[in-house]
């Protein structure tokens, strides 16, 4: 079995995720490379479009940023934000729209807080916020959430609830009045969460080599089943080829 | 609005004539991209203060304002800088400590928001945040909404489709206009009357512009009408939305301007150092921003081989093989 670090592990099974023929809402960081990746792999057909108005991007160099020059580089075309989330939102194409997000916390049926922790207009800890995050979250059909498992990360309730998973629980987003989509899968550092069919719900449906269920528990704020976990299939050899030459060559984001 | 043939100034003048001390304003770019560097540096100098700024990801020229003491209210989308600052440092502990106003709102609304101001509308329809706290949690109080007649009386509001399930929405959220005193983007090139030529993603600089009672543009190349008018699909704003045209080579720097240079890693890696403590970044001001008179001044002290090495290759528009650590 290959060697393999824990950012390439979570990078391999989020591109996994990614279907051929999606269109890949993502951010920076980690999420940019899992879409490389699963051009190269998985969805050879899959297209990354960024929030700024990039579509399909040759990213012959690794974006630090969704404003970066290097997702303007040979481009289908070069757009503008008001246009790149009217994309989202347009009911044709957000089906087939997956995004992919994170946040400092999570609650069990997958809403994020990226804002603040604390009293909103007195936080003990200010975040970013939205960007588009809670755009790509109310719009699109399916989302893969990056998260650190940390007890204080996967929480009761949040502090703010920037970008909506299922609100609280099935019929959560048609009362909102929300596109039917949602939050399908959480890729952690430890494990992949997915959410219950009929009660959206976070589950534990896969753990790494080397973690037990039971550890993955312990870093979290609820409880969730775990009767449905397997373990996770490692990066292959290929996998991480294509990570390590195609994807991040100059290590800024897989280190 | 402004049809006159020729509106050159240089930045001082722009800045002193269009911003004034409680200015509602907005700025260009996107977090390390086209910013307007050098007419937020010449706020900063000017020492105008209590603005209002309406920003979505608008990333570093945001966080500089903010740290100079330049904004009490702000209504923001996103303050981040990509690994430079995952949250805008000087933003990130003006909120902690209770320094300025703010609001949020997600990007998509804010670009809406701006375009609503342009086309001249009090409000647009989304259905993003539904659901959510963005439409809960309002940073300004009704008292300052109904004092304040540059605040609308509402942050949000959400409406039943008025036209039942057309549209397969049941709801949507209502966003007030932005219609700012002042706008300033930094483009690749304009001529003396303000035809305005971007390169790359425009981000929401169109709208911006075209939401603002004034328009101050930057441009890396002042050039001759003929040059734009020979192709002028290419070009994104006519010229009587512009107010200034100034022509400040590296006007975005230390932020990127597609075809012409990237970011400075460098810079923005020292910034962050600066920003961590407030003494650290007195001294930051005082040495890159109060210690230089201009843009051009600026660039001299960060040296010929820095200004070098982020310079873009003809064919990708960036500078390749960087390091971007």
């Amino acid at each position: 079995m290959a060697e393999y670090t824990l950012r390439e592990i979570m990078t391999v099974v989020a591109a996994r995720e990614i279907k051929d023929g999606d269109i890949v809402f993502c951010g920076t960081g980690i999420s940019m490379i899992a879409a490389m990746a699963a051009k190269h792999i998985n969805a050879p057909n899959s297209v990354i479009f960024f929030e700024t108005g990039a579509i399909d991007s040759k990213l012959e160099e690794l974006p630090l940023t969704v404003a970066d020059p290097r997702v303007m580089y040979f481009t289908s075309m070069n757009g503008g934000l008001a246009d790149s989330f009217a994309t989202m939102q347009n009911k044709f194409i957000s089906k087939h729209v997956i995004g992919i997000l994170g946040a400092a916390q999570i609650d069990k049926f997958g809403n994020l807080n990226s804002t603040s922790i604390g009293d909103y207009l007195r936080p003990k800890a200010r975040f970013p916020g939205s960007g588009g995050a809670c755009d790509a979250a109310s719009f699109v059909s399916r989302s893969i959430i990056f998260m650190q498992h940390e007890k204080r990360k996967f929480v009761q309730k949040v502090d703010y609830l920037t970008s909506p998973g299922w609100l609280d629980g099935p019929k959560g987003r048609k009362k909102a009045g929300l596109p039917g989509g949602g939050p399908s899968v959480v890729v952690t550092n430890m494990a992949i969460m997915r959410f219950d069919e009929k009660t959206k719900e976070m589950y534990l449906s896969g753990y790494y080599p080397g973690i037990t269920p039971q550890k993955i528990l312990d870093n979290m704020g609820f409880e969730v089943d775990i009767s449905r976990a397997k373990e996770v299939k490692p990066p292959s050899y290929e996998e991480l080829i294509v990570l390590r030459e195609k994807c991040d060559p100059q290590r800024l984001i897989l280190e | 609005m402004n049809t006159e043939k020729d509106k050159v100034m240089d930045i001082k003048e722009a800045i002193k004539r269009f911003v004034k001390n409680g200015s509602h304003i907005s700025i260009g770019g996107f977090t390390l991209n086209r910013n307007p560097m050098a007419a937020v540096y010449e706020i900063i100098r000017q020492n105008i203060k209590n603005l209002h700024l309406y920003a979505h990801a608008n990333g570093q020229a945001v966080d500089e304002l903010i740290g100079a003491g330049c904004i009490s209210k702000l209504e923001i989308a996103y303050g981040g800088n990509a690994r430079f600052a995952p949250t805008c440092i000087r933003f990130k502990k003006a909120i902690q400590d209770g320094k300025i106003l703010f609001e949020d709102y997600t990007n998509y609304q804010m670009a809406l928001r701006f375009l609503a101001g342009a086309i001249g509308v009090p409000f647009l329809p989304t259905r993003s945040s539904l659901g959510t706290d963005i439409l809960n949690k309002w940073g300004f109080s009704k008292d300052l909404r109904k004092k304040d007649p540059k605040i609308p009386n509402k942050k949000v509001i959400v409406m039943n489709n008025p036209f039942d399930s057309w549209g397969d929405a049941s709801k949507v959220v209502l966003l007030p206009a932005i219609t700012p005193d002042v706008t300033i983007i930094h483009v690749q090139k304009a001529d003396k009357q303000g035809t305005i030529r971007m390169k790359g993603l425009t981000f929401a600089d169109v709208e911006q512009a075209k939401s603002s009672k004034y328009l101050i543009v930057t441009c890396e190349e002042l050039v001759e009408s003929d040059e734009l008018r020979d192709d002028p699909d290419q070009n994104q704003i006519p010229f009587f939305y512009v107010d200034a045209v100034v022509h400040i080579p590296y006007g975005a720097y230390p932020t990127a301007c597609y075809r012409y240079y990237d970011y400075d890693p460098i810079y923005l890696n020292e910034y962050r150092r600066y920003a961590q403590d407030d003494d650290l970044f007195k001294k930051y001001l005082d040495k890159f921003v109060y210690g230089v008179k201009d843009h051009q001044e600026l660039l001299n002290v960060v040296g010929k081989e820095r200004i070098e090495m982020i310079k873009a290759d003809p064919r990708t528009g960036y500078a390749i093989n960087l390091d971007r650590k």
